[in-house]
């Protein structure tokens, strides 16, 4: 069995919401207010929102498309915005870039539904992430299947999810470690095509152990 | 005046319902901590979910190695007069602040000021009573937060001004809604009230228990029930409640049960019971049962044996009855209202309605759809195992110490 020389490290992570003093009530101030909130604001109505409603598999992709669904009542531009991938992104840039244009694009074509009110404001917040060590560590695809298998929730979404762009690659941590740190390339790559939209962490946790057992049987 | 740890559970019981990697979790998130010292301070020991909340937290953090107490503040009744016309106030009610109001509040923050340690490494005060305590603050490093746990999204101009001048001199506060928050020149964090899902309000319930309290209120089990917990208060809107039911019933034979405390002991509780009777109308299927003011294992019971549960407040503060409620994987009609449409996520753990039509129609379109009913209480159930329990509220603590602890 290939022993790594740099371990996995897994990490325990929790995550406070800081309420920013921008909020939206109509699609034109969403429009403002994706133009000029915090990158850490783009994030967390993106990225985090994700992990936070992992259950749902249905609809949900970000908290600005279930805005726009729920609130403002334009499922149109909610599903175009639910449409975003966040794996396509490597920096918070590109993603803000995109939705604002989309969100600018709908103003531009039904301007009779920009400045209708929504049935709740949009409150723009932000993620403040901690992480401590959580004091395990692989250094073989047998530990790293343990470690998987025992991560929370918050740890698993860390790792696979908001390390995409701590990386600014497309890519996640446990991808990054497997071809990199033992070369198991294939399996990183079959982990890193999960599809997280369509399952939960849960379902995803269990189809990455499903994988790494099929390449233990290799091994 | 220190207050005891009366109940404990310890963290591992939870790791049944949450598993093993999140206690886990807690439990790293906590080690840098260990030792170090926390104080929390509330005006009320018992009563009031302040209290219900941190009788329930305090053993799980002491169990992960902090150093943690709960002083409360004493005062006399001329200063909760005054507090409590200012709680009315922040919520919109008019009020009239003298003076003597503000120095009544000064004088009575001052003795406690005498009276209590304060002298944690982290200090949370809770809610506006002792907000005033922020003047003891040594200059050694200590960190102190306020969280508010009401609604100051509309208050009374002249309290609010009153208060931010204490409020904006601490390092944070907490809000349980973005709504109810106001613009502040510190960091200001959404903290979720809990439930605590080991609690006789929340507990898995014996099948034989559940069909007892069926049998008791006469209520019948192989008929559709909706039900609401709540005070019997107008801003829960039992009357609108019944106002739906009616609707429902031309299509549906189900049966409504309105369940409540706060008659026996308030005034104005009293006559809202009157005229949820009147409104009832002496409908055999309409049971209004003024349960008393402590009752969590029959609540829990009616909870869990309701077809489809409703909150239709016209104004709420958080509506935990509500996670109570997605817990128990109960489909839930709510108004979307207060800290509601946190919880209740339009389509996805539950349906919002804006009015009695409104909440009619979506409690039809349950009863026809049972299968959807059923997914958005399982959806429920996984949203309050994220973000309500009282182990996440720990979680958000240490988290929140930990930022703190960093210097940020």
């Amino acid at each position: 069995m290939t022993i790594a020389p740099t371990p996995f490290e897994f990490s325990a992570v929790s995550y406070l919401t800081r309420i920013g003093n921008q909020s939206a009530g109509t699609i034109e101030e969403l429009r403002q207010g994706l133009q000029q909130c915090s990158d850490a604001s783009i994030f967390f109505h993106t990225f985090q929102t994700l992990g936070a409603h992992h259950f749902l598999t249905e609809n949900f992709s970000n908290d600005f498309a279930q805005w726009a669904m729920a609130d403002a009542n334009r499922n149109d531009l909610g599903e175009l915005l639910a449409s975003l991938d966040i794996r396509d992104y490597v920096s918070i840039a590109a993603l803000r870039e995109d939705l604002f244009r989309m969100v600018g694009d709908y103003c531009a074509v039904y301007p009779e539904f920009a400045n209708q009110a929504a049935l709740e404001r949009f409150y723009f917040c932000e993620g403040v992430e901690v992480t401590v060590p959580l004091g395990l560590r692989a250094r073989t695809l047998d530990e790293f299947r343990q470690g998987i298998e025992h991560l929370s929730h918050a740890g698993f979404y860390f790792h696979f999810i908001s390390s995409r762009l701590r990386l600014q690659l497309q890519t996640n941590d446990f991808s990054q470690w497997l071809a990199g740190g033992i070369g198991l390339q294939t399996l990183a790559d079959s982990i890193n095509k999960i599809d997280i939209y369509t399952n939960t962490l849960e379902s995803t946790r269990a189809k990455m152990l499903r994988l790494i057992d099929r390449e233990r049987r290799k091994l | 005046m220190e207050t005891g740890i009366s109940s404990r559970i310890p963290l591992e019981e939870y790791a049944r319902l949450l598993g093993e990697g999140e206690i886990e979790e807690l439990r790293a998130l906590a080690k840098p901590l260990r030792g170090r010292s926390i104080e929390m301070v509330n005006s009320t020991s018992v009563g009031g979910g302040v209290a219900e909340i941190l009788t329930r937290l305090l053993p799980l953090a002491e169990e992960c190695g902090l150093d943690i107490k709960w002083d409360v503040m004493t005062g006399g009744e001329d200063f909760f007069e005054v507090t409590k016309a200012f709680h009315n106030a922040l919520h919109g009610a008019p009020y009239h602040a003298t003076a003597r109001d503000f120095q009544v509040f000064r004088d009575y923050n001052e003795r406690n000021r005498r009276q209590l340690p304060l002298d944690a490494e982290f200090v949370v005060i809770h809610d506006p009573q002792p907000v005033a305590l922020i003047d003891a603050r040594k200059k050694s490093g200590s960190r102190w937060v306020w969280r508010c746990h009401i609604d100051l999204s509309h208050p009374n101009q002249t309290v609010w001004d009153f208060l931010e001048t204490f409020v904006a001199r601490y390092d944070g506060s907490m809000f349980s809604s973005p709504e109810f928050a106001r613009k502040l020149p510190i960091p200001q964090y959404l903290f979720y009230p809990a439930i605590d899902p080991l609690s006789e309000k929340n507990c898995e319930l014996d099948a034989g228990f559940v069909s007892s309290v069926l049998t008791r209120y006469r209520i019948d089990p192989q008929r559709p029930i909706l039900t609401q917990i709540s005070r019997f208060d107008r801003l829960k809107d039992p009357v609108g409640v019944i106002r739906a039911y009616r609707i429902v019933k031309r299509y549906f034979d189900c049966q409504l049960v309105l369940a409540g405390g706060g008659a026996a002991d308030d005034p104005e509780g009293a006559v809202v019971l009157k005229e949820v009777l009147r409104a009832a109308d002496s409908d055999p299927d309409i049971k209004v049962l003024e349960l008393p003011a402590w009752a969590p294992l029959e609540v829990n019971a009616l909870q869990r044996a309701s077809t489809i549960v409703i909150q239709k407040s016209l104004r709420e503060g958080f509506g935990l009855t509500v996670s109570e409620a997605l817990w128990k994987k109960k489909p839930v009609v709510a108004s979307a209202v207060g800290g509601i449409p946190v919880q209740v996520i339009h389509k996805q753990t539950g349906l919002l309605a804006h009015s009695v039509e409104g909440a009619a129609y979506q409690i039809r379109f349950l009863l026809s759809h049972p299968e959807i009913a059923a997914k958005l209480g399982e959806s429920g159930h996984q949203h309050v195992k994220e973000n309500f329990l009282i182990t996440q509220k720990l979680k958000r603590y240490l988290t929140l110490f930990l930022n703190l602890a960093n210097g940020r």
